[in-house]
């Protein structure tokens, strides 16, 4: 294992795996406030030098996060198949670019069981954005809830109704208005501003309710804290998906109220308890910078760390996993474009990893970006087969104060594209006479159709 | 000439439906005054109608320029702030490195140890955090009120400080730096879509850079669509009593 090069005459020693895997990470402001990052932009790229030439058995060796104190950690290690990891370990993060450009998506499916964390992540530092967008494109996760998402031909979204105080009447006006454009075929899921056993559980059951009402073919969800969501659902209330937000190490899990026995109780409970058909039950959310903030990032660059939330989302078999890349603010990713960086980033790690990966394109007011970077960042993710983004009356989270795709981005994304929403809710919107051929009608884009 | 376009800031959504040919405008209407959100808005195609899109750029345009603004010294030189600043040198390092914000110099900490009141039951502190514009839309209005209301329940106020380029945790430092019984933080929130005007403030007993975020106890949303400043105040007020009565603040006190 070399961890030094000559670049222009200059030499470059890195200490360990982890230090070359920061530097050579795309710049983010948040790997700087970290004190991560590279030094300036030649020592970035000889630390890209030096990592295409470590192996993938390095990388695997040389967790960020050492495999006794973490447990993100050993969910990743010890969830690798042995087989698959045979095949690839020989071959350098360089060559493994070069290998997934070149392969099908079934090849590379081949191998995926046989990737850790660190290996996904190493590879996405050596890829342009178009190399992400290629790549990722490659790749299908496909994974079954009541709906399944994620085939070809399709872009799904989830339908996000949140509302300053929980008032029912006001998410279900959302919800109406979002259904009218076609909106939900991911997930009819609900930021509450209130996390109480009794207001979840209402708004669980208007989801429901409506979804009987009207034949919609979908899932709900309420995105409480899962131990919340737990005692919802041995009250017996519909839960078609269970939510958390995940981190890519203990320490920051901790921060987020969870461990991974946590967890593997809550998916447990949630196989037994469910309200939905499939095998594929649980929905994460995470985002680069979430690590540094609980300071758990243990000297890692939120590239790396993100991967390993991925890692960690993988043992649960999921249905829906999607980065929030532009929530935590200019101190991790400063503008537009590093947010539209690492939104490539994690959707192409997500679906390397193996999940069904959307994205939620989204920025604060306090970032340097606007409506035109998240719309720049929905168009390149549509071009690489993003399973899902979210959905939101104009654009604007009333709740959580950020600005995320509206009801009209997702379906100019899928005229765009040609793209359709899953199947049976395709085909719901039709009967309905919201949809034809992939089109929002004359009728679409009216809630009052549904206060009959 | 003297022709001028309305401001579009100022139409109000409550109940504005701007659907074409809507199955049932008045189901609507109905809809929309549930929520803020921007709903019942309609449609060019499958982009928005041009008064959608204006409306939110310009909702946009206030929330980024509060972030980017300062505080109008004048206002805080007249109510008698002593000004200090943190360790950051402009509002980009400000936004970039949060650490920052959150420290003073050791010569900051002796100039606010020379110049103000120790052992006050009350510290006040203006700090500009996300919005600037915040604290000159609302300053003005509730430092009087929480002085006053103070100085009526018989609590001694220490020097007002301003701090510039400041994040939350300054209070602990100051706090510290003049053994105040209790601090209060008014700053300027990370602002929403046409809410760059709100503030909060923070407040904590015995505030300490050796306990956790939870030790302060929190009043937001203070603005002139929120909660009004002088309603705020007396709110402020009311919270003093209570952390100087029960000696504890933030999730320690059950209120």
């Amino acid at each position: 294992m070399i961890l030094k090069t000559r670049l222009f005459g200059t030499t470059y020693g890195f200490k360990d795996v982890k230090e070359v895997l920061a530097k050579a990470n795309e710049e983010k402001s948040g790997d700087v406030l970290a004190g991560v990052a590279a030094r300036d932009t030649v020592e970035r790229v000889a630390a890209k030098v030096v990592l295409s030439g470590l192996t993938l058995g390095d990388l695997r060796n040389h967790p960020v996060v050492p495999y006794e104190e973490d447990d993100v950690t050993r969910a990743n290690q010890d969830g690798i198949d042995k087989d698959a990891f045979q095949k690839i370990q020989a071959m350098t993060v360089g060559g493994f670019r070069e290998f997934i450009l070149k392969s099908s998506g079934a090849e590379i499916k081949a191998i995926r069981d046989g990737l850790t964390s660190e290996m996904i992540a190493g590879v996405t530092k050596l890829m342009s954005n178009m190399d992400l967008v290629y790549a990722a494109k490659k790749i299908h996760n496909l994974a079954t809830c009541n709906t399944t998402i994620g085939e070809k031909g399709t872009l799904s979204a989830r339908l996000q109704p949140n509302h300053a105080t929980d008032d029912l009447a006001g998410i279900m006006a959302s919800t109406m208005e979002g259904i009218s454009y076609g909106i939900g075929d991911a997930v009819i899921g609900l930021n509450p501003a209130i996390d109480s056993i009794e207001s979840i559980s209402a708004i669980l059951n208007s989801f429901k309710d409506f979804m009987v009402k009207w034949d919609i073919p979908t899932q709900n969800c309420v995105l409480a804290h899962v131990t919340t969501q737990m005692e919802v659902l041995q009250k017996g209330v519909p839960m078609d998906l269970m939510f958390q937000s995940l981190a890519g190490s203990q320490v920051g899990n901790t921060a987020f109220g969870i461990t991974v026995k946590l967890m593997d109780e809550a998916y447990a409970l949630m196989k037994g308890e469910k309200s939905s058909i499939g095998p594929n039950c649980m929905y994460f959310e995470t985002g680069q910078g979430s690590e540094l903030s609980s300071d758990g990032h243990h000297g890692a660059d939120q590239l790396t760390m993100e991967a390993r939330c991925y890692g960690l989302a993988k043992r649960y078999n999921p249905f829906l996993v999607n980065t929030v890349v532009g929530f935590i603010g200019p101190e991790y990713l400063y503008d537009g474009r590093q947010m539209i960086r690492a939104g490539l980033e994690d959707h192409f790690m997500g679906k390397l990893t193996g999940l069904p990966m959307g994205v939620d394109v989204c920025y604060t007011n306090h970032m340097k970006a606007d409506q035109n970077d998240l719309e720049n960042l929905a168009l390149l993710l549509n071009s690489a087969d993003c399973t899902y983004v979210m959905g939101i009356p104009g654009g604007d989270d009333v709740m959580l104060m950020y600005q995320t795709s509206s009801y009209h981005d997702v379906a100019a994304m899928r005229e765009i594209s040609g793209k359709k929403p899953i199947k049976e809710f395709n085909k719901r919107m039709e009967e309905l006479g919201i949809l034809q051929d992939g089109k929002l009608t004359e009728r679409a884009g009216d809630p009052s159709i549904f206060t009959v | 000439m003297d022709e001028i376009i309305r401001d579009i800031s100022e139409i109000d959504y409550t109940a504005r439906v701007t659907i074409d040919n809507p199955r049932d405008k008045e189901s609507c209407i109905r809809l929309k005054k549930t929520t803020n959100a921007r709903i019942c808005v309609g449609r060019a195609g499958e982009r928005f109608k041009t008064e959608t899109l204006l409306r939110f750029r310009a909702d946009h345009a206030i929330a980024m320029d509060a972030v980017w603004s300062y505080v109008d010294e004048s206002i805080v030189d007249q109510l008698g702030f002593f000004k200090v600043q943190t360790l950051v040198e402009d509002k980009e390092e400000y936004i970039r490195r949060p650490d920052l914000g959150r420290v003073f110099s050791k010569e900051t900490i002796d100039r606010i140890k020379e110049n103000c009141i120790h052992h006050p039951d009350v510290q006040i502190i203006a700090a500009d955090g996300l919005s600037s514009c915040a604290i000159n839309a609302n300053l003005p209005n509730i430092y009087p009120m929480i002085v006053d209301g103070l100085t009526a329940k018989g609590y001694t106020i220490g020097t007002p400080i301003f701090v510039k380029y400041s994040r939350v945790a300054t209070m602990d430092k100051i706090s510290e730096a003049l053994d105040a019984k209790v601090t209060i933080l008014l700053v300027g929130e990370r602002p929403g879509l046409a809410t760059g005007e709100s503030m909060s403030s923070y407040m904590a007993y015995e505030s300490s850079t050796q306990k956790p975020e939870s030790q302060r106890t929190v009043v937001s949303n203070i603005h002139k669509n929120g909660i009004p400043a002088v309603e705020a105040g007396a709110q402020i007020v009311n919270l003093v009593e209570v952390l100087m009565r029960e000696k504890k603040s933030g999730v320690e006190l059950k209120i």
